[in-house]
């Protein structure tokens, strides 16, 4: 088995101590951090989100996946940022503003980041104009929105409004999701995507993103 | 007054990992289930379980049940409760140290987070069906009608009552006795917690036909143990 192999293996098995141990014995073997990220750790979790999305692991063993994915983007991280290496894009993802609920935001952005995306994280009880400010400062390719709430989804249609009144609309992509949210609501609200779930909200972002 | 112990509200296993969306008949991983085990282990220790109950009349929770006038126009709850023999508002909270712990291994430990996070809510689900039962274990007065009494929370946000009724609730019962708030969006702090009314009558009051609007985007699952209760007559 190759040294990637095996990184995406232990990472597939949540073995944090085994991830970021390989991840260094494979750049002290010669292998570029790109290489080790694209084809170990993210190969490692497109795996995981596969055995996710079908079933056949749950919650808790993508976690611990991607706290394995943490572990070794450690290690790389400053080798890659000496590299100029980008990320797959940048995403701001919150929850919408009188919302408190971000569990499932919070699962989302993890599991963004173990596909190889720059996560902004702005919280919860977040106002539109603050999504919409913050991905225009940042250079943002997609805003993530979470609601839990009935009461709190108009807040989603309030900031696909505001990227339209600012021109930022072909620019600055939108997915949303939550117990309440479903496709035809993203549909209703001109919102660019829906995830029905975490790993679905990741292939819907890879989309968005053209990454 | 209701007893939780912490025992009762102590979700099972089972129940935790179908939360987490186990598929039934696969074998969850070791590491997985040393995280359930290290998340109830955390539970038990700052778990801290409070509730507050106070009986109303049917007038008094029409008032409460009213609200801010936000009900959807055709609301179970709005035929379901003048037929009930007992009434009790009620609210429920497993505290403020563990939705702290759940947000603090959230920044670190994501992983027993979620996992925490979800024995949580299975346990504040268990606390409603507790509290249900202790409705349904008070005398039930004169010649019960229609059989053995059946209780069910019914909570603002569900059946047709408007989350903002949470608003009316909290004047009415005072949860903040408890160290529970509310937002200006309805939503209680600390998360884990439920609030709602008790009704408890003759199990057929409850029967719910999911033929409302809102019925297929509720994701209640006591709404489907209500049905099931209480069979079309």
């Amino acid at each position: 088995m190759s040294i990637l192999n095996e990184i995406s293996q232990r990472l597939e098995e949540g073995d944090d101590a085994a991830v970021p141990r390989l991840v260094g014995e494979a750049l002290a073997g010669g292998l570029a951090a790109k290489a080790v990220l694209d084809d170990g750790l993210i190969a490692g979790m497109n795996v995981v989100g596969g055995r996710f999305r079908d079933r056949e692991i749950f919650l808790p063993d993508v976690l611990l996946a991607a706290r394995a994915m943490y572990a070794g983007l450690d290690v790389l991280k400053p080798l890659l940022e000496r590299a100029g290496v980008a990320s797959r894009g940048r995403v701001v993802i919150g929850s919408v503003h009188g919302d408190l609920h971000d569990i499932g935001k919070n699962l989302v952005g993890i599991m963004l980041k173990g596909a190889g995306f720059e996560v902004i994280d702005l919280g919860h009880d977040v106002p539109a104009a603050r999504f919409v400010a913050v991905a225009r400062e940042r250079d943002a390719r997609v805003i993530g929105m979470s609601a839990l709430l009935t009461t709190t989804m108009p807040v989603m249609k309030e900031v696909v409004d505001l990227l339209a009144r600012e021109n930022l609309r072909g620019r600055v992509r939108t997915i949303v999701g939550g117990a309440p949210v479903s496709a035809e609501y993203a549909a209703e609200i001109g919102a660019d995507a829906y995830g029905y779930d975490c790993a679905q909200a990741v292939e819907r972002v890879k989309e968005l993103a053209g990454a | 007054m209701i007893h939780f112990s912490p025992a009762e509200l102590e979700p099972a296993p089972a129940a935790v990992r179908a939360a987490l969306g186990l598929k039934r008949g696969v074998e969850p991983s070791p590491r997985s289930e040393e995280l359930l085990r290290r998340a109830l282990d955390l539970f038990r220790g700052l778990a801290a379980p409070a509730a507050v109950v106070k009986p109303v009349t049917a007038e008094e929770f029409a008032t409460v049940f009213a609200g801010r006038g936000g009900n959807e126009p055709r609301a179970p709850l709005a035929g379901i409760y003048p037929r009930a023999g007992r009434l009790h508002l009620f609210a429920f909270t497993l505290g403020e140290p563990l939705g702290a712990e759940i947000g603090r291994l959230f920044a670190g430990d994501f992983a027993l987070g979620a996992v925490l996070d979800a024995v949580a809510s299975q346990a504040a689900e268990n606390a409603a069906r507790v509290a249900e039962r202790w409705s349904e274990s008070l005398p039930v007065p004169g010649a019960g009608d229609g059989g053995p009494w059946r209780c069910f929370l019914y909570s603002p946000g569900y059946c047709g009552w408007h989350v903002s009724g949470q608003e009316a609730l909290f004047a009415a019962l005072r949860p903040e006795t408890i160290g529970i708030r509310l937002n200006a969006s309805f939503l209680m702090t600390p998360l884990k917690s439920v609030s709602g009314v008790l009704v408890a009558g003759p199990a057929a009051i409850h029967r719910l036909e999911a033929s409302y609007p809102f019925c297929a985007r509720c994701t209640s699952p006591a709404c489907q143990e209500r049905s099931l209760a209480a069979p079309p007559a």
